[in-house]
């Protein structure tokens, strides 16, 4: 595997629309808000369990993707495969608690073997050293909180439910009625939705913790793909429809980069169609201009004008 | 100062989390220097130099949002392990991530500007192909370029940093924010002894300015 020359910069532009992209335990389940401006949030941790799950869906079995952060594993039993692993004749290793390497060399095996397995632990890193201790491993992929371009207006949908959950209920449900096949008392029930909403995500890769967790060529072009697909494989009563609209990549021609991260996430400017025309999301004239509802009612911009020098920009999507 | 770099960092959030509250964490009003000197390694670091902050500029009002997330907090219960390892098999050994979250709130800063004034000083590490012109000038490089090894954060990786050198000559934005005192405030982990300690200082902000004690003043508390 060819590991990663370059640091690349992306945006992610992605849409929902009558669903709830990230509930806010907060607030209810509300979709996450910025309170200062009503913009909607998504958070980064949101963003890669869907790469996660993406990968386990995609590359599930293969050797080397296996998936750390799992739906239904025990973090300390993967800490203990790198083990045996690596000490196959020690019988301690099946049996003991607590697991310390014995010294900085086996650490780093066990943290290579870690990232060799793990798809998401070479990604995004990993904090191993809960009882069994694998260290901590710093990814080379970070993610950013992801906004929408317009502040959102969350609707509370309150839906009912024909079936009681339990014979007391029931009975207390045919109690209110007056014997008609729809009973009054039924099961209320809610559900917040954004009716449209665009989302802003930045992520960068460095190059240079590429090198030391193994994250290669290879793997970055997964990622981009999981990026591009991980919503098709996310369906759910609560998501609604979600999908990534547009990957933008910023490749540099080195390893540390040819240009600060913010100017190049400048170039790429989301604003209102009107009639054809971009007009800037603060634009003053944009009043009168019913909310947005689908994603032509934006135009995504790129400024490819002198770019810096060694910068080269990807549309992924 | 001769060897002195300036870099102006910022961002929509920031999370600079207060020790004694790290459970459900709470920022500190402001950037602290162990952060501050995170940030300018992420730029550019060699065993042959160390970082150290002189002064933090806070350049926006200090304002707070609180962002609740579900988190993994938990460790394998030992006893399920055993009674899995005595079946030798893995099956049915099972931590649902949906069912054993942790909720979590953070009381984050938002929207905040930094000045980090900072000079560096070499190590017993530094050989004779190190020598502080050559540092300084890759760390100025790089930051004017927006090299970096990884992209700098704000406390905690999911809060990037915008970075961008204030070059020879040119002003430090003025700050919004008046006088105040911030309590104790950690300075840095020493990462020179066994159990990693840290060390606090009594932190006060002057028109906006926060004067970091030098390392090894009596001002930092052990």
């Amino acid at each position: 595997m060819t590991t990663l020359a370059n640091r690349y910069e992306f945006v992610l532009l992605f849409e929902v629309t009558n669903g709830n992209p990230n509930g806010d335990p907060d607030a209810g389940n509300l979709p996450r808000m910025d309170p200062e401006t009503n913009h909607g949030l998504v958070t980064d941790v949101s963003l890669k369990r869907k790469v996660r799950n993406y990968m386990e869906f995609a590359r599930s079995g293969e050797p080397g993707f296996g998936i750390y952060v799992q739906e239904g594993a025990i973090l300390n039993e993967k800490h203990r495969e790198a083990y045996k692993a690596l000490r196959p004749d020690a019988e301690k290793v099946a049996k003991e608690k607590s697991l310390n390497p014995a010294n900085d060399e086996e650490a780093l095996k066990l943290r290579d073997f870690m990232c060799r397995n793990f798809f998401d632990v070479r990604t995004f890193g990993a904090v191993m050293s809960t009882g069994i201790n694998c260290g901590q491993v710093r990814g080379p992929v970070q993610v950013t909180f992801s906004h929408s371009v317009e502040p959102i207006q969350p609707l509370e949908v309150s839906i009912t439910r024909m079936a009681a959950t339990s014979e007391k209920e029931k009975s207390a449900q045919q109690a209110g009625s007056d014997g008609n096949e729809r009973t009054e008392n039924r099961t209320m029930g809610r559900k917040h939705i954004v009716p449209y909403g665009l989302y802003r995500a930045h992520g960068f890769i460095s190059a240079k913790l590429a090198e030391r967790t193994g994250f290669s060529e290879a793997d970055k072009d997964l990622l981009f793909e999981a990026l591009e697909n991980m919503f098709e494989h996310d369906r759910s009563a609560a998501r609604g429809e979600m999908a990534s609209r547009k990957l933008i990549v910023f490749r540099h021609d080195c390893t540390l980069g040819k240009a600060p991260a913010h100017v190049l996430f400048d170039r790429v400017q989301v604003g209102r169609n009107v009639d054809g025309e971009f007009r800037a999301i603060n634009d003053r004239g944009l009043g009168n201009l019913p909310p947005a509802r689908k994603f032509s009612d934006y135009i995504v911009t790129i400024d490819r004008e002198n770019l810096p020098a060694g910068v080269e920009v990807i549309e992924r999507l | 100062m001769p060897y002195g770099i300036k870099l102006h960092v910022s961002g929509p959030y920031a999370c600079f989390t207060r020790p004694e509250m790290k459970v459900e964490r709470v920022s500190y009003d402001v950037m602290t220097p162990s952060a501050a000197r995170g940030i300018l390694e992420a730029v550019h670091w060699k065993p042959a130099i160390r970082w150290v902050i002189d002064r933090i500029h806070v350049l926006k009002p200090i304002r707070f949002q609180s962002i609740r997330r579900n988190e993994v907090g938990h460790k394998a219960p030992a006893g399920k392990i055993r009674t899995a390892m005595n079946r030798e098999s893995l099956e049915g050994l099972a931590l649902l991530v949906d069912e054993d979250r942790q909720q979590r709130a953070s009381t984050v800063l938002v929207d905040v500007a930094y000045v980090i004034e900072a000079h560096f000083e070499l190590t017993a590490r530094a050989d004779a192909s190190d020598n502080e012109g050559k540092h300084l000038d890759i760390f100025n490089r790089r930051a004017a370029r927006g090299q970096c090894f990884h992209q700098p954060c704000l406390g905690t990786r999911e809060f990037a940093a915008d970075f961008r050198l204030i070059g020879e000559g040119e002003p430090i934005p003025a700050s919004e924010v008046g006088s105040r005192d911030l309590g104790f405030m950690l300075w840095d982990i020493d990462h020179t002894r066994p159990d990693r300690p840290s060390m606090f200082f009594r932190a006060e902000l002057v028109d906006g300015v926060l004067h970091v004690p030098q390392p090894g003043s009596p001002e930092i508390r052990k």
